[in-house]
C-alpha cells in the first residue's frame, strides 16, 4: 500500500492505494503548520479503511507550500549569491532582473570572484580560492546563512561550484549551500536566479520536511517518504531539503498525472478546476506537456522546467454576475474573481450572500452542497447562461492546447470539475473518474523515479547514433541509481536541438527516464 | 523618438525579436545590458540618419558568436565599447556616432549599450532592416564600404583588430577568432562616414523596433490583435495562421537549418504551410507554392500575444502567424540577392517577394 497527499494552499487532500486502486480518499484543510492537517489526513484513512501502518511502503507527498512561500516573500531566510563568472558578467550582478521587494525580503547580498568556464571546457579563469574565502568572510559577518553558488557553464563542468563550496562551508559551516549546476540548465541568469530562491528556501525546507517526516512517523509508518517534483517525479526527504524548488510545480503535475492513472489515458488534455482557476495540461506519455518558455515566479525569471499549463479564472467560488441582455439571451459572466476559501461562508448555499459557480452547479442539479434550498429560487434560464459560458470557456483552452486534429480526450479532475459539462464542444465527451476530487494526492501516490540528462555535445559526423544513445542509457542510469526498479525505467522524452554559430556540430540532447519506485521490504516485495 | 530612455527597451527588445525573422538571438540580455547601461550614463541621443553630417566618423557595434554562449557567459558594458575603442585607436580617429548592424534580434539593443558608455549619439539606422547570420550580409558591402578594419573583443581583455582584402574574408577570420575567445565576442566594424551612411543603411528601424514592441503592448492591453497591429504597421501580409505539427532540424556547419510544417487554423484550416530556416527564417511554402523568400522578412509571431517566435524556439503545437514584410528594395537587386538571396543560403529558388 501506498498513501499519496497533496497540502494545497486550501486542502490537504490523501489517498491510501493498493497498486492503482483506491482504498481510502479524504479532503481536509489545510492548518497552517501543515504537519497537523497531514496528521489529520492520515487519521482520516484509517477511519475509513483500517490499514497496519506497517503494511504502508511508501508516502508521496505533493506541496505548494514553497511556491507559496516565495509568492508571499515570507519565511525566506538571509541569502548571499555567489558568482564564479569574472572578468565575464559584472555588468549584471546577481538579482539584477529582480524585484526588490524580493531582494529585501532575502535580504540579498552578492559578490563576484574570477572563475567559470567556457562553452568547450576551458577555464574562463581559474577559481580564485582567496577571493572565495574573502567573500565567504563577509558573508559571516553581514548573517548570511544560506549561499547559492553558480559558475559559468557548470552545467557543461561543475568543478568550480563544488570547490568554492567546500571553502564557502569551512568558512560558515552553518550555511546551507545551493548549487547551480544541480537545479537548473544553460542560461546563467536563470539558472542562477532559480538557485537563489531555492537557496532563500532551505531553512523553511529542513522545517517542512521535517515537520511532515514526524507526522508521517507519528502515525506509525516507518516507510520511506518522498515529495513530488514539477515533473512528477519523486525525490526523497534528504533531496528535497537540499532542492525546495523541485516542488515548485508539483501541483498541477499530481492532478494530471493523476487523471491520467484514474482514466487509463496516456494522451489527454486535463482540466483540473479548483476554487479560483481551472488549469488546463496535456499529457503525453502520462507525462505533463512542458512549457517551451522561461517562467516566471514571483516576478523572477527562471528556466525551471514547469508543465504547459493555462489557466483561466473559472472555479467553484467564481462569482457569477448577470452582464446584460443581448436580445432573449442572457449574458453572464463567471469569474475571474473568486470567493476563494470563504466559499462555505460566502456562497448562497452556505447561506452567504455571493452567487457563485458552485451555487449554479447546486441550482442544475449537478452537486448536492451545503443547503440546495438556498438557490431553488435561482432563475433557470440564468443558471443555464452560467453554466454556458463555462463550458464555452473551458472548451477555448482546451482548444488552445491542442496540438493536433487527432482527437484529444477529455479527463475532468478537481472539486470544481461539478461545473463542467458532459461534452465539450470541439473535444467531444469529458471523462470524470472516480475519485475525481482527489487527483492530485493520486498523482503523488503514483509518482514515479525519474533521471535526467541535459548537455550540449559536440557531435562528430557518424557518430549521433552513439551520442544519442549513450546520453539515453546516463539517462536510465540516474532513474535506477535514484531508487528505480531497473526493468520498469524507460525514456519518456527526448529532444535534440543544434547550437547555431557553435563549433563541432554542438547539439544540446536532452533525455528523460522513468522507472517506478523500487519499494522493497522484508518480504522482498 | 529622440533618445532613448529605460523605458523605451522592452519596446525595442519586443519590436527586435520581431525583425529578427526568427534569428538574432533573444535580445533579453541585450535589453539587461541596454537597462545598466543607461541607468548608470543617462538616456542615449538618437541620430535621424538624414540628419547626420556628413563628415560624421561611426562604426558598427555587434555581438558575434552563440546566442547560447551570450546568455550563460554575460558580456559586459565595458566589453563592447571596447571593440569600438579598439577601432578608433587603429583607424587613428575619434569617433562621432555609432550605428546598429542589424535591426533584429540582440543586435538592435548592443549598440544602445556603447552608445550610453561612450556618451556617443546613435544613429537611427542599421545596415540591413532585418537580421542575417554573416558580417557580410549588409547593405554597405553593396556600396563598397568595408567590415574591415574591424575590431573584436572579449571579456578578458583580449583586443584584435582585422583588416582582410575583402567582407567575406572579415566574416571568415573573425569567426575563428569568435570561437577562440570562447564564441561570444563584441564586434565593431564598418566604419565610414556620415556621407556614407546616409547611403547605404537602413533609415528608422531602432524608431521601427520601439514602435512594434509598443503596437503588440498597446494591442494586447486592448484585447485586440497584435498580429494584426504588426502586419499593418510592416506592409507586406499575412502568410498564414497554424499550428505547429512538425520541426526538423539539422546541423550543417554550425548553422542550425530545418523545417517546420504548420497545419492551417482559422481562415487557413486544411492547409499547410511549410517553413525553411537557416537561424533566420527563409522560405515559406504555402501547399507546395513558394509564398516568400529571403531578403524579404518571415516573421513568425505568437498568435495571442504577437511576440516573435524564434528557430530555437519553434516547438510542436505551438500556434503561430507567419507573416510577410518587404525588405528594403536594395536586397532585391542582383548584387543584394547573390548577397543574401535564396540561392545563397543553398535554395534553388527565384526570390519571391513578399505580399505588396
Amino acid at each position: 500500500m501506498r498513501i499519496g497527499i497533496d497540502v494545497g494552499g486550501t486542502n490537504t487532500d490523501a489517498v491510501l492505494l493498493d497498486g492503482r486502486q483506491v482504498l481510502a480518499a479524504v479532503k481536509t484543510g489545510t492548518t497552517a503548520d501543515v504537519t497537523s492537517g497531514i496528521v489529520a489526513a492520515i487519521a482520516g484513512l484509517q477511519e475509513q479503511r483500517a490499514f497496519e501502518p506497517a503494511d504502508v511502503r511508501a508516502v508521496m507527498i505533493g506541496t505548494t507550500h514553497f511556491i507559496n512561500a516565495l509568492v508571499e516573500a515570507r519565511r525566506l531566510a538571509p541569502t548571499a549569491a555567489l558568482r564564479l563568472s569574472l572578468p565575464a558578467g559584472a555588468s549584471l550582478p546577481p538579482m539584477v532582473d529582480w524585484p526588490g521587494r524580493l531582494i529585501e525580503a532575502v535580504s540579498g547580498r552578492s559578490y563576484l570572484v574570477h572563475g567559470g568556464h567556457e562553452f568547450d571546457g576551458r577555464h574562463i579563469a581559474e577559481l580564485d580560492e582567496a577571493e572565495v574565502r574573502r567573500a565567504a568572510a563577509d558573508m559571516g559577518a553581514a548573517g548570511v546563512r544560506s549561499v547559492a553558488i553558480t559558475s559559468v557553464f557548470s552545467p557543461v563542468n561543475a568543478e568550480f561550484e563544488t570547490r568554492a563550496a567546500e571553502i564557502v562551508a569551512a568558512e560558515l559551516p552553518d550555511a546551507a549551500i545551493s548549487l547551480s549546476s544541480e537545479i537548473g540548465r544553460i542560461g546563467l541568469l536563470e539558472r542562477e536566479n532559480a538557485t537563489i530562491v531555492n537557496a532563500a528556501l532551505r531553512e523553511l525546507a529542513a522545517h517542512i520536511v521535517d515537520g511532515l517526516a514526524s507526522s508521517v512517523s507519528g502515525a506509525g509508518i516507518t516507510a520511506p517518504l518522498y515529495l513530488s517534483q514539477n515533473d512528477g517525479t519523486l525525490m526523497d526527504v534528504d533531496f528535497a531539503r537540499r532542492y525546495p524548488v523541485a516542488t515548485f510545480a508539483s501541483g498541477p503535475t499530481n492532478s494530471m498525472r493523476g487523471a491520467a492513472v484514474l482514466s487509463g489515458l496516456d494522451i489527454c488534455a486535463v482540466v483540473d478546476v479548483g476554487g479560483t482557476t481551472s488549469d488546463v495540461g496535456v499529457l503525453r506519455h502520462g507525462f505533463p506537456r512542458e512549457a517551451t518558455t522561461d517562467v516566471t515566479v514571483a516576478g523572477i525569471r527562471t528556466n525551471f522546467r514547469m508543465p504547459d499549463v493555462l489557466s483561466i479564472g473559472i472555479g467553484g467560488g467564481s462569482l457569477v454576475r448577470e452582464a446584460r441582455k443581448v436580445r432573449e439571451a442572457r449574458e453572464v459572466t463567471v469569474g475571474p474573481d473568486s470567493v476563494g476559501y470563504e466559499l462555505t461562508s460566502r456562497a448562497l448555499v452556505f447561506g452567504g450572500d455571493t452567487l457563485t459557480a458552485t451555487d449554479i452547479a447546486v441550482a442544475a442539479g449537478r452537486a448536492e452542497i451545503g443547503d440546495p434550498s438556498l438557490v431553488a429560487h435561482l432563475d433557470k434560464e440564468l443558471v443555464a447562461a452560467a453554466l454556458r459560458r463555462v463550458a464555452d470557456d473551458v472548451a477555448d483552452v482546451v482548444e488552445r492546447m491542442r496540438t493536433s486534429a487527432e482527437p484529444l480526450p477529455v479527463v475532468a479532475v478537481g472539486g470544481g470539475s461539478i461545473l463542467l459539462p458532459d461534452e465539450l464542444a470541439g473535444a467531444g465527451e469529458v471523462r470524470r473518474p472516480d475519485h475525481y476530487a482527489v487527483a492530485n494526492a493520486i498523482g503523488a501516490a503514483i509518482a514515479q523515479i525519474g533521471g535526467e540528462v541535459d548537455r550540449v555535445y559536440a557531435v562528430e559526423p557518424g557518430r549521433r547514433d552513439a551520442v544519442v544513445d549513450a546520453a539515453k542509457q546516463e539517462a536510465v542510469d540516474r532513474a535506477v541509481a535514484a531508487g528505480a526498479s531497473p526493468s520498469t525505467v524507460q525514456i519518456v522524452d527526448f529532444d535534440e536541438v543544434p547550437i547555431p554559430y557553435l563549433p563541432g556540430n554542438a547539439t544540446r540532447i536532452r533525455a528523460k527516464a522513468v522507472g517506478e519506485l523500487q519499494l522493497t521490504d522484508a518480504k522482498g516485495r | 523618438m529622440r533618445e532613448i530612455t529605460l523605458a523605451d527597451l522592452d519596446d525595442i527588445a519586443t519590436g527586435a525579436a520581431i525583425l529578427g525573422t526568427g534569428g538574432g538571438g533573444d535580445p533579453h540580455i541585450g535589453r539587461l545590458l541596454a537597462a545598466s547601461a543607461v541607468r548608470e550614463h543617462g538616456p542615449v541621443r538618437l541620430c535621424a540618419l538624414e540628419e547626420l553630417p556628413a563628415g560624421a566618423a561611426l562604426v558598427q557595434v555587434a555581438m558575434m558568436g552563440a546566442p547560447t554562449v551570450m546568455v550563460e557567459k554575460l558580456p559586459s558594458v565595458e566589453q563592447v565599447s571596447a571593440a569600438a575603442g579598439a577601432l578608433a585607436g587603429y583607424l587613428g580617429s575619434g569617433l562621432t556616432h555609432i550605428a546598429c548592424a542589424e535591426a533584429g534580434g540582440v543586435n538592435s539593443l548592443i549598440p544602445v549599450v556603447a552608445a550610453a558608455q561612450l556618451g556617443l549619439p546613435l544613429v537611427d539606422a542599421d545596415g540591413m532592416g532585418r537580421a542575417f547570420p554573416e558580417i557580410q550580409m549588409v547593405l554597405p558591402t553593396l556600396y563598397g564600404v568595408r567590415a574591415t578594419p574591424m575590431a573584436i573583443a572579449d571579456e578578458k581583455g583580449n583586443r584584435a583588430v582585422l583588416d582582410t582584402v575583402d567582407n567575406r574574408w572579415a566574416e571568415r577570420l573573425a569567426r575563428s577568432a569568435t570561437i577562440d575567445m570562447g564564441c561570444s565576442a563584441m564586434i565593431s566594424s564598418y566604419a565610414m562616414t556620415g556621407a556614407q551612411a546616409r547611403e547605404s543603411l537602413v533609415p528608422g528601424t531602432l524608431t521601427l523596433c520601439a514602435e512594434l514592441g509598443r503596437l503588440v503592448r498597446q494591442a494586447r492591453a486592448a484585447h485586440a490583435d497584435p498580429v494584426a497591429a504588426v502586419v499593418a504597421r510592416l506592409g507586406g501580409g499575412t502568410l498564414f495562421t497554424g499550428k505547429v505539427t512538425d520541426v526538423e532540424r539539422r546541423t550543417v556547419t554550425g548553422f542550425a537549418r530545418g523545417t517546420a510544417t504548420l497545419a492551417g487554423l482559422d481562415g487557413d484550416a486544411g492547409g499547410e504551410l511549410v517553413l525553411r530556416f537557416q537561424n533566420e527564417y527563409l522560405v515559406a511554402e504555402v501547399d507546395g507554392r513558394v509564398r516568400a523568400t529571403v531578403p524579404d522578412l518571415i516573421c513568425t509571431l505568437d498568435r495571442e500575444t504577437g511576440e516573435a517566435v524564434t528557430t530555437e524556439a519553434l516547438r510542436y503545437g505551438q500556434r503561430v502567424t507567419v507573416i510577410a514584410a518587404p525588405a528594403d528594395p536594395r536586397w532585391h537587386t542582383p548584387e543584394g540577392l547573390a548577397l543574401a538571396g535564396p540561392r545563397y543560403f543553398g535554395y534553388d529558388l527565384d526570390p519571391v517577394g513578399a505580399p505588396r
